[in-house]
């Protein structure tokens, strides 16, 4: 018998990405260029994060014509964006049958008090942490993928590396401690405690770990797999810049050879102007995008 | 006879999924992201993940002839899913794959992700089934003269010729060793 949206069938998707790089798209157009670029996966949004961050106000799930007519572009996995804690766009971004499902704090969240419980989704989730903590906690509500948030949309890598190291180091921690110490872990953490014990034995997340929020330039996604990442998401970095095919294709070149520096060095040449990008400290506190969730 | 050494393509998937297979059954085994890695290996795993990606770096790091030779003069080749479409000469969207195997396949042929599955699939020659595990799977349309071990609901899922197997399945996502042991005693043991 088949047996369909089991953890394993998720958290599978999620391993076909590794070595990967997601682009947000906002147009059929851009969808294409991403896949030509060798792009393992789109997110499909109505503005990127560099946008919302630009216009303000409320952001939602995009509009499912927006959805559809992205996913009729290209044949790599498309996934969507709902916002923290709302079910109902979840559910829709279900019904359209997107592949992946970002529980995304990018967006406006819907709830300050709970996510989604993923696990009565078929589809996978993808969601964001700052820390080891955060990620567990996200996988013990269903999540099959996890990114390190950063800080969407400012083309400032600082922030999700500040993440990545901090999930990386806590995973790196947890497996040197005797057992008697996880049950004390869990309870600082904030995770469940048979989390705790499996990333104490196994070293590494049950899920995929994947960087976010930031990445935008081929330096960059070399700079986050070396610090362990499995992958990158690369939303306002690669649309922004001046020359988005070549920039998408370098970014994807330097994801698979992130280690040779020769490779490195060629794909970073005349890429022209990327993204203006801003520096964390001109962002007040309350316009942060990353502290939205727990 | 020193023991054959496992190449696994590392260009984008779950290249490192293959290499634990290969590690915890002792084999010899090494990334492949160059045509001097390939010209270190004696076989090769052509991992899982995005095809269309795959394909564009084979080209980009110009690999796709050094791939066909080696496939042409006798280099066993296992295929997983988007490794089964690289190595297929027929593809649904006419993608342009390595084209070295008379097998037509269908990308995405289940539907998108809420189709993917997993399953019990009896093989030939195994006495329990392998849990096959099957995301955005192809289905081979065609599998020609290919010798079909393992099929799931009337379509085959595991084929194998001379010195290629492919599987439509990830047997490396279910802790499933198998597969990669009866590939590397059956098929890389015969030489080149």
């Amino acid at each position: 018998m088949a047996e369909r949206g089991t953890a394993r069938v998720k958290r599978g998707l999620a391993e076909m990405l590794k070595g990967g790089v997601i682009m947000d798209v906002t147009t059929a157009e851009e969808a294409g260029i991403a896949e030509e670029a060798g792009a393992c996966a789109v997110m499909a949004l109505e503005r990127v994060p560099a946008d919302i961050r630009r216009d303000g106000g409320v952001a939602r799930m995009a509009d499912p014509n927006k959805v559809s007519e992205i996913m009729a572009a290209v044949t790599i996995p498309v996934m969507a964006k709902a916002r923290i804690g709302h079910v109902a766009e979840a559910q829709i971004l279900q019904s359209l049958g997107v592949d992946f499902i970002d529980e995304s704090e990018v967006l406006t969240p819907a709830d300050e008090s709970f996510h989604i419980d993923k696990w009565n989704f078929t589809v996978p989730f993808v969601c964001g942490a700052t820390n080891l903590g955060e990620a567990l906690r996200r996988i013990g509500e269903g999540a099959a993928m996890i990114r390190s948030k950063g800080e969407a949309g400012t083309g400032n890598v600082v922030e999700a590396v500040r993440h990545l190291r901090s999930i990386t180091d806590e995973i790196r921690r947890l497996s040197v401690l005797p057992a008697e110490q996880l049950m004390t872990q869990a309870k600082s953490l904030g995770a469940p405690f048979d989390l705790v014990k499996e990333v104490a034995e196994t070293g590494r997340l049950p899920v995929v770990l994947f960087c976010a929020g930031g990445v935008s330039t081929p330096a960059d996604a070399s700079l986050v797999l070396q610090l362990g990442a499995e992958g990158v998401f690369v939303g306002s970095g690669i649309f922004k810049s001046e020359d988005p095919a070549r920039m998408a294709r370098a970014v994807v070149e330097a994801t698979t050879y992130y280690n040779d520096p020769d490779v490195l060095a060629k794909v970073s040449r005349g890429l022209g102007e990327p993204m203006r990008g801003v520096d964390l400290r001109d962002i007040p506190a309350d316009k942060l995008l990353a502290p939205r969730g727990w | 006879m020193v023991a054959p050494k496992t190449g696994v393509l590392a260009l984008q998937g779950d290249f490192a999924e293959h290499l634990s297979v290969l590690e915890s059954l002792g084999y010899r085994s090494q990334m492949v992201r160059s045509c001097l890695d390939l010209d270190v290996v004696d076989a090769l795993i052509i991992p899982g993940g995005e095809s269309t990606t795959m394909l564009k770096l084979i080209d980009r790091y110009e690999m796709r002839d050094a791939l066909v030779k080696r496939v042409q003069s006798g280099m066993p080749v296992f295929g997983t899913c988007a490794g089964a479409i690289v190595l297929a000469d027929r593809v649904s969207d006419g993608e342009r794959t390595l084209g070295v195997w008379e097998l037509q396949v269908e990308r995405n042929a289940y539907g998108r992700q809420a189709e993917s599955f997993e399953a019990d699939i009896p093989v030939d020659g195994l006495d329990e089934p392998v849990r096959g595990i099957f995301i955005r799977a192809p289905i081979i349309t065609d599998a020609g003269r290919s010798t079909v071990m393992a099929t799931w609901a009337g379509q085959a899922v595991l084929v194998r010729k001379e010195n290629l197997l492919a599987a439509t399945f990830h047997p490396e996502l279910a802790g499933e060793h198998r597969i990669h042991r009866w590939f590397v005693e059956n098929l890389c043991s015969r030489g080149e």
